[in-house]
């Protein structure tokens, strides 16, 4: 029997050669067990070692592997060949992000919003480490463990078309992780937080769209958490107008 | 060329190298610190980790406990005062990563819970679901954030490390956005770059697992330790090598045969699915070879079985191996059997240390499974390597921060500089001009294979042989692979080249090391020397690298206060 093959059409960016991308056809045997990745690594073992992405982990929790196929954000660690239909499958780079070469993106941008949002726990005064751990029930923890499991894919920010358009948008992932630290019993930091969030770019700005929450390998529900945040900012800006001497 | 220069370089941003980092800079505030690392830190392999991190939290546990399964674990070749140091440090690491908002799972009274583990005498890991390394990785970078005094070169590849004098003075790394080579001054330089999985075609490691921090420790003098104990777990789907917690056996889960026998009966009766690695390892091979075994698509294999746990315990603590076993075989554990298989998942052997990090070399300090402290001996037992990497992370950054402190502000950058430049000519000039006819992939699946057919869970002299002449012809080979990327800037075939590069330097000695032990003891199995020989080989191997290779030399186990005896479980 003939080798089964399968056709991927993927986009290349060799800035040192060209300004301009192009599309490359690579047919390749396929087997039912192969996801997008070991396709790109077949390609890149045996038939053109320029072809250039990221990866490490294989199992959906590095987060590297990012790409857009058949125009959807996906990981391709974890989409399967025979899922999809249509030859041959077009692989291009996340969307909404400046390429750097082929499938690999500039992620810069979304490292600088994580720094804004302060993604670690503020106290006013630490336990001393001997006296052991805070306590915290399983429903406190619960309260943020979903969107404690982004794993910075970046799936959501090429989703969004709010950050397509402003990439002055504080974005899904950052946003979700603010709320993340900011639903967590052991932290303090909630003022300094929400003051960085609740600006002109950052969730404000977020329509609503819930597009992010669609693509996220994770089921982090970013769009869900900017919607608590919207929540929390706007209670906090009518208590200072109610009650500007009070206690916040 | 750039000129950075900073007091500390950390190479690798997983577990250990962010640990250090924080350490260092709670230190002294006024050190400059940098984690150099080939990914961004969130992707390291630290992530993938996923049963839990041990540590003694309870009444009913106690800190001789740990010891001793640990000392037992290791078939009484880890060093019993590293052994002690580490016990004694991880309740602290396990509480702080609390207080940095590590999501825990919980007890009912709010402590963070503990779970049973493989050769773990009573339940003393702690965990976050089944994403233990993500969680701590991801908790411990954006902790890192928070210390300005910690900057990063993300996507920076270190390819030499340069001493002057005696001493550490720097290293060189390809910076791959600018595809240029850098020179970075230091005064101090930790390794924390992990395993090296990749040697071997099956392995629960990520692509990044190529020991890069191992090869150049190594040639820079630094003697590599106890390469030949490689841990296989037990439970890895096949294929993909894709790991299966040991949590789903610590929660409950059983390992059954074609007969749907719980087989572990027949080895180790008293522990069952709870047993050490590398023991249930060579049962799960005893039991195929003895016709056993499951066939699958890609060859013999075994079941672990989770039914009977339910689908709450299943989705409340091991929601991960679900969503892993769903995704990647196309089953639900919850309704089918497991399909699993043993593959290559740690490396106990590594840079050696002392207690506190140091290589012995000034200036140079590891920690991770880059280093060999050695708390490990011949086998890991399950979520000691987490707890190491906090520890011994800590306890590096807190020694290279007090070893820069006591260095003058010197002209270091200088010879780091020329230095540095001469790495630019072996790489730009060197290899990447290079047009040979060998393919990369080739001679790394070649390397791959020899080492899974001759260096896996069953060893002996003729395979071992064989074994050591097929990774020294992948070296020669090497010289003629050829790079056909000619564009410095973020080319990963020159990466991946530099990679294997590493990775063959690695191979060799785990192969010398490992025909040298005539022995069997812990992940080290020799069937031409089934039996431990406390007589002749209790010692740490040491792997010296010279013009031919590694030259092996011996060093005491420590011994405190338990006398090597007979490993029954």
């Amino acid at each position: 029997m003939a080798e089964k093959t399968i056709q991927l059409r993927v986009m290349r960016y060799r800035p040192e050669r060209s300004d301009d991308p192009f599309y490359q056809v690579y047919t390749i045997p396929y087997r039912d067990d192969m996801v997008v990745l070991d396709a790109l690594n077949y390609i890149k073992d045996h038939v053109d070692p320029t072809l250039t992405y990221r990866w490490s982990c294989r199992m959906g929790i590095c987060g590297s592997c990012g790409a857009n196929i058949e125009g959807t954000p996906k990981l391709t660690c974890s989409v399967f060949l025979r899922d999809l239909r249509r030859q041959p499958v077009t692989i291009e780079p996340l969307a909404n992000f400046p390429i750097l070469k082929d499938l690999i993106v500039d992620i810069e941008d979304f490292m600088d919003k994580l720094l804004r949002v302060k993604p670690y726990i503020i106290r006013e005064k630490e336990k001393p480490l001997e006296r052991g751990e805070y306590r915290q029930t399983q429903e406190e923890v619960d309260m943020f463990r979903q969107q404690s499991l982004c794993i910075n894919c970046m799936l959501c920010y090429s989703a969004c078309p709010v950050y397509g358009h402003d990439d002055r948008f504080l974005g899904p992932a950052a946003s979700a992780l603010a709320y993340r630290y900011l639903q967590d019993s052991r932290d303090e930091g909630g003022d300094a937080r929400i003051a960085a969030i609740a600006s002109t770019h950052g969730i404000w700005q977020c329509t609503f769209v819930g597009e992010c929450s669609v693509v996220c390998p994770k089921d982090v529900d970013p769009a869900g958490a900017i919607q608590q945040l919207k929540a929390m900012a706007a209670t906090k800006l009518m208590k200072s107008m109610l009650l500007p001497l009070a206690s916040r | 060329m750039d000129r950075l220069a900073y007091d500390i370089v950390i190479v690798g941003g997983g577990a250990a190298g962010l640990r250090a980092a924080i350490a260092a800079a709670e230190a002294h505030k006024s050190l400059r610190i940098v984690v150099v690392s080939k990914v961004y830190p969130m992707r390291s392999h630290t992530v993938s980790a996923e049963g839990g991190t041990a540590a003694v939290l309870r009444d009913y546990d106690s800190y001789d406990m740990h010891a001793f399964d640990t000392v037992k674990g290791s078939d009484f070749l880890a060093d019993q005062d590293a052994v002690e140091f580490f016990v004694r440090r991880a309740p602290l690491e396990v509480i702080q990563m609390d207080h940095w908002g590590c999501p825990w799972s919980r007890e009912p009274d709010g402590r963070v819970a503990v779970r049973a583990f493989g050769g773990m005498s009573v339940k003393r890991t702690v965990f976050a679901a089944d994403k233990v390394g993500f969680h701590m990785l991801h908790t411990l970078f954006q902790t890192t954030l928070k210390y300005e005094s910690i900057e990063r070169l993300d996507e920076w590849f270190v390819t030499s490390l340069f001493t002057e004098g005696g001493k550490i003075v720097g290293v060189a790394a390809l910076d791959l956005r600018s595809g240029t080579i850098q020179a970075i001054g230091a005064k101090a330089v930790i390794l924390c770059t992990g395993g090296a999985g990749r040697i071997y075609e099956f392995t629960t490691n990520g692509w990044i697992k190529t020991g890069d921090g191992m090869a150049l420790a190594y040639r820079a003098g630094v003697p590599l330790k106890d390469m030949e104990f490689q841990q296989f777990h037990p439970t890895c789907l096949p294929g993909t090598g894709i790991l299966i917690t040991e949590a789903a056996r610590g929660e409950g889960g059983y390992l059954v045969n074609k007969d749907g026998e719980r087989f572990l009966k027949r080895y180790v009766p008293e522990k069952m699915e709870l047993g050490p690695r590398d023991i249930l390892s060579r049962a799960i091979m005893t039991e195929i070879k003895e016709g056993r075994g499951i066939e699958g698509p890609y060859g013999p294999q075994v079941h672990l079985d989770l039914r009977h746990l339910g689908e709450d315990v299943i989705e409340r603590k091991l929601p991960m191996v679900r969503e892993l076993v769903r995704e990647y075989v196309g089953l639900d554990p919850i309704k089918e059997p497991i399909p699993v298989r043993p593959g290559q998942h740690y490396i106990m052997g590594g840079i050696h240390t002392d207690l506190h990090g140091f290589t012995g070399l000034p200036g140079l300090y590891a920690a991770g499974e880059a280093a060999c402290v050695s708390i490990n001996g011949a086998n890991r037992l399950g979520s000691n390597s987490l707890s190491e990497c906090l520890v011994f992370g800590a306890e590096a950054g807190r020694s290279a921060a007090e070893y820069a402190r006591s260095l003058p502000s010197t002209t270091i950058l200088n010879p780091v500089t020329a230095l540095a430049k001469a790495d630019e000519s072996r790489i730009f000039d060197g290899l990447l001009k290079r047009e040979g006819g060998e393919s990369l992939a080739a001679v790394r699946s070649e390397m791959q294979h020899t080492m899974e057919i001759h260096f896996g869970i069953y060893r002996s002299a003729a395979g071992l042989e064989k074994g050591l002449s097929g990774i020294r012809a992948a070296r020669k080979r090497f010289e003629r692979v050829g790079v056909r990327d000619k564009d410095p800037f973020f080319n990963t075939e020159l990466t991946s080249t530099l990679e294997l590069d590493f990775m063959l330097e690695l191979a060799e000695v785990v192969a010398m090391a490992a025909l040298n032990r005539k022995e069997s003891r812990g992940a080290h199995s020799r069937t031409d020397f089934p039996k431990r020989d406390d007589a002749n080989f209790l010692y740490h191997s040491m792997a010296i690298r010279t013009g031919e290779g590694p030259r092996l030399e011996s060093r005491a186990v420590t011994i405190t206060k338990w006398q090597p005896a007979a490993r029954v479980y």
